[in-house]
């Protein structure tokens, strides 16, 4: 597989191979340089008092006890903070949102189980929580809102929020009313898309330190988004920020969580300037669970008018979506931009009408989790799918076939779809599963009283943010760009630096796939660097599936300007005119020379580098930045095929065959293209099957820690069949779409269709997520006492 | 507070803490105190497995463990398994498989794993879903660990049939 590559004389595009990780092998040699690993001279520990209690006011805070903890350095709280009473401002703002406010420690009233109410910092971890047990805090408890249906009706929790209603979206495009009453069938049911934990194994860790040398602040943090985290910091905080660096060094998954502005990280900058010392703070997984933000939460009510054929003509959506006690980072835009506007999947309609309502309730804070948006669309479309199906009495995978798109490209309501495989990925993932035969099982399994489900998935989802001249028209106060820098050393050795910060995703490989094909050099002449703000000097970060559409596009042309510098050396070197000179497999040729004069790429870096001859104009030295801004974004899609068997004594589901045909057009390494499929259906299963966030009516997060949070385990995913369709999308020149978060858009909606047509046989139209072997159990209970079996 | 001396030995190395509390777990005393990170801390209720070491030739969660509980224990982290920067023959399947992304619960798998190989020549994918549930991971959904495991074995028990010929 991998050539010999001395002095670049076997050059080969490494586009599309499955290279093996460079990253892995410190990995596994448990050498990860995870932030809670680091360790300063004279490092404090910080622990966070947190509120026990979803509303309620503080009536006095007394620290006298724990100041006196030996070991303790001090103690913050609101009044600590006075007068500056810092906000977190939330990034993504769609149209007018009444945003309550956040401060970083609770002041008067604490409005969540989580609220940060103290930041307490001493010599060791043990200290800082002996410390914070001994703080007394006196509450007034006040009614608490947990559910996002009913939060209107109840007392407000903020003065400036009306009803709790942080702010509105609609969205329209045709005339749904008008096709309504032209439809043969109407069909009107509610969805619950429910509330996870993203729980990325690293729990969140900082360490702040401050450089009394030039005042200038260190923060190491497992961030997606160093150059943004910076910026809100030094925004938040009012800090100059050319005196602040963030440093992520192995961040243990993201997926989302890891993208929003925290109050800890702003706590620990404080501390660390407050009490001259690197301050560390890391969560526990338990306290995790209240103070890192969660993903989805909605409620939807969802209309579809249809024909008798089966044909869709249009849909109404209204999702109540719960924001948490706080707007996070991105929240108000992931129900509303990035979720209204897909919820008619890869489907035609004429009509479409969508309203979000957010809400503001008594829990933890609501933002981004892998998918963001798309997976709660995609539930909607593929349930009514199945719905209208099941209603008429036809095949699934025939009234998807009547009503996907297949011409490109194609605008429904907000999504542009640039190109896509939507009928392709639905046949060619129907063969692979065998669908027919299924069917035929199914129908045997029956006559036996086997319950045997097959569900399909066909989705789609526009990501790769975005044009940047785009985000302000929808609240989004950030840019979409993203950088590339490409220093080629004396040596002719390569460093290359991304603004993008992977997570697991294997940027240190992908990356260097693409520069190395761009520059004609081998693949081990390329280092890649990220997650150092002094050394990447501008960026976005790694999200909405986004680094190799963006950040690869940005690779590309940055190559391409090496490329063009060093053409017009070679050409002066072989006393040329650069238009008769080419440049392959790492020499550079000219038509005006007899073969045998190519001159290497090295060479050409070692000329650069001393500056002795130059062509006119030409500074010495090689190195180039380019800021890709997208002109587009880009719809990967799908078609999952889930197949599903229920024990109808146990509620039990074995998942029995599940296949994954995904199209994201150009993959750079199909093998960590496919590892992407995998994690993000096992995070689907999970959805889908598993992880659910419970709140007792007053407010308190009953899925407090693992125990009760079932995250899925070996034995909980099936091998999944995954294999890709490739539909390069033009809108970037390498034809990436994005991989990341399909899984997790894809298999929800797969795992329900497969049980509810397991159980269609009592009558069973819909169940909840997640699907437990309880509720399923209880489901068909009810419906044998209301029906019985048909 | 009552302080213990404790003695280990850790990657093959001798250790003597002098003043061990009671309560210390020995994940955090491998991590904070001896700077050992081959470990890492995923959960506060036992559930993760990332904290997964071996300990007298069990792989156990070090998180249950108190540190003076360890007394004159053998311990082998992830570390141990290569020898210097030479991965082993699981850790290249790991990476011929593509077994890991975030590389966090890597260690505490790498460890079960081992434990599992050395009860079982040729696990099947059952058995060795089963030996791994108790390390969660939530990038990789496990398909690639597991295939990572069948190889391995494959390699190792082919290496031994070798040997074994050759005897």
């Amino acid at each position: 597989m991998m050539n010999d590559n001395r002095n670049g004389s076997s050059h080969r595009s490494y586009i599309g191979d499955s290279i093996l990780r460079t990253e892995d092998p410190h990995f596994l040699r448990g050498e990860g340089r995870y932030v809670d690993n680091i360790k300063l001279p004279s490092m404090a520990y910080s622990a966070v008092l947190r509120s026990p209690h979803a509303h309620a006011r503080i009536v006095s805070i007394d620290l006298k006890g724990a100041l006196e903890v030996p070991g303790v350095v001090g103690i913050l709280t609101a009044a600590s903070l006075e007068p500056d009473n810092f906000l977190i401002q939330p990034n993504w703002l769609v149209g007018d949102i009444n945003v309550p406010p956040h401060y970083l420690l609770a002041r008067e009233k604490v409005n969540y189980v989580g609220d940060a109410i103290a930041f307490i910092v001493a010599d060791t971890r043990a200290i800082a929580e002996d410390a914070k047990a001994a703080i007394h805090v006196e509450y007034e408890i006040l009614a608490a809102i947990t559910d996002e249906r009913t939060a209107m009706d109840k007392s407000e929790i903020y003065a400036n929020v009306d009803d709790n209603l942080a702010g509105t979206f609609n969205l329209n495009s045709g005339d749904y009313d008008a096709i309504k009453d032209d439809a043969d069938h109407i069909l009107n049911f509610t969805l619950k898309n429910n509330r996870l934990i993203p729980n990325p194994i690293e729990p969140r860790a900082l360490v702040a330190t401050v450089d009394s040398s030039n005042d200038k602040a260190t923060l190491y943090i497992p961030t997606q988004v160093p150059h943004l985290h910076k910026r809100w910091i030094a925004e938040t905080l009012n800090w100059p920020e050319n005196k602040l660096r963030l440093i992520s060094p192995d961040v243990g998954g993201g997926f989302g969580a890891k993208m929003h502005l925290y109050v800890e990280e702003l706590l620990v900058c404080i501390a660390a300037k407050k009490f001259r010392r690197p301050i560390k703070w890391t969560e526990t997984r338990s306290e995790s669970h209240v103070s890192t933000h969660h993903g989805r939460a909605h409620t939807q009510e969802i209309e579809v008018a249809f024909n008798n054929n089966g044909l869709l003509l249009g849909m109404s959506v209204h999702i109540y979506a719960n924001l948490g006690a706080y707007i996070s980072n991105m929240a108000t835009g992931i129900p509303t931009v990035n979720c209204l506007g897909f919820a008619s999947g890869t489907y035609n309609l004429t009509a479409f009408k969508g309203r979000v309502d957010l809400l503001l309730t008594n829990t933890v804070p609501v933002d981004a989790y892998r998918g963001a948006g798309r997976p709660e669309a995609a539930f909607i479309a593929e349930r009514v799918l199945d719905r209208v199906a099941r209603y008429l009495k036809l095949d699934p995978y025939d009234v998807r076939e009547l009503n996907v798109i297949r011409e490109f490209p194609k605008k429904v309501g907000l999504s542009e779809f640039d190109s896509g495989s939507f009928s392709a990925a639905l046949k060619t993932a129907a063969e692979k599963v065998d669908y027919k035969h299924w069917r035929d099982q199914q129908a045997k399994a029956r006559s036996d009283g086997r319950l045997l489900g097959i569900g399909i998935s066909n989705y789609t989802e526009v990501c790769g943010v975005g044009p940047s001249w785009l985000m302000p028209l929808v609240g989004f106060d950030r840019g979409g760009y993203e950088s590339a820098q490409i220093r080629v050393h004396p040596d002719g050795k390569v460093t290359f630096r991304t603004g993008s910060m992977p997570q697991g995703q294997g940027h240190a490989t992908s990356y260097a796939q693409i520069v190395a094909t761009e520059l004609c050099i081998p693949f081990e002449h390329v280092e890649v660097v990220y997650g150092d703000t002094d050394v990447v000097p501008i960026g976005i970060g790694t999200y909405n599936s986004r680094s190799m559409a963006v950040g690869g596009s940005a690779a590309f042309h940055c190559a391409q300007k090496i490329v063009s510098k060093t053409k017009s050396i070679a050409a002066l070197l072989m006393k040329s005119d650069v238009a008769n000179v080419t440049y392959a497999n790492g020499f550079f040729c000219s038509s005006e020379l007899e073969p045998g004069n190519e001159i290497s790429f090295v060479e050409v870096a070692r000329v650069a580098s001393r500056g002795h001859t130059l062509p006119p104009g030409e500074s010495p030295g090689l190195e180039e930045t380019y800021i890709y801004d997208p002109t587009g974004m880009s719809s990967p899609n799908g078609c999952h095929i889930a197949v599903v068997e229920i024990d109808p004594e146990t509620g039990v589901i074995d998942i029995l065959s599940y296949v994954a045909v995904d199209d994201a057009g150009t993959l750079i390494n199909p093998m960590l293209a496919e590892g992407q499929i995998h994690g993000g259906v096992a995070q689907g299963i999970g959805q889908a099957m598993l992880e659910e966030v419970v709140y007792s009516d007053d407010g308190q997060m009953l899925a407090s820690s693992l125990l009760e949070y079932a995250l899925p385990k070996a034995t909980n995913t099936p091998m999944i069949n995954s294999s890709f369709l490739s539909t390069p999308t033009s809108t970037n020149p390498i034809g990436a779409k994005g991989i990341g978060e399909a899984g997790s858009i894809g298999a929800p909606p797969a795992l329900v269709n497969a049980a509810c047509d397991a159980l269609s046989v009592f009558g069973i139209d819909h169940i909840d997520m997640p699907l437990t072997p309880p509720r399923i159990w209880h489901a068909i209970q009810e419906a044998k006492n209301i029906g019985g079996s048909k | 507070m009552n302080t213990l001396p404790t003695q280990l030995n850790i990657n093959g190395k001798d250790v003597l803490l002098l003043d061990v509390e009671a309560r210390d777990l020995l994940a955090l005393t491998l991590r904070d105190d001896l700077d050992i990170t081959s470990l890492n801390i995923g959960c506060d209720t036992s559930q993760c497995g990332a904290c997964t070491v071996d300990i007298d030739g069990k792989a156990v969660k070090s998180c249950t463990v108190l540190t003076v509980q360890a007394h004159n224990s053998k311990i082998v982290t992830a570390a141990g398994l290569s020898n210097g920067s030479i991965l082993n023959s699981l850790q290249e399947a790991f990476q011929d498989n593509h077994a890991l992304q975030c590389g966090y619960c890597t260690p505490g798998m790498l460890i079960s794993a081992t434990a599992l190989l050395r009860e079982i020549d040729t696990p099947s994918e059952e058995q060795i879903r089963d030996a791994l549930k108790g390390n969660l991971c939530r990038c990789t959904g496990y398909q690639n660990i597991v295939k990572a495991v069948l190889d391995a074995a494959s390699k190792i028990s082919s290496k031994t049939e070798a040997k074994l010929h050759d005897e």
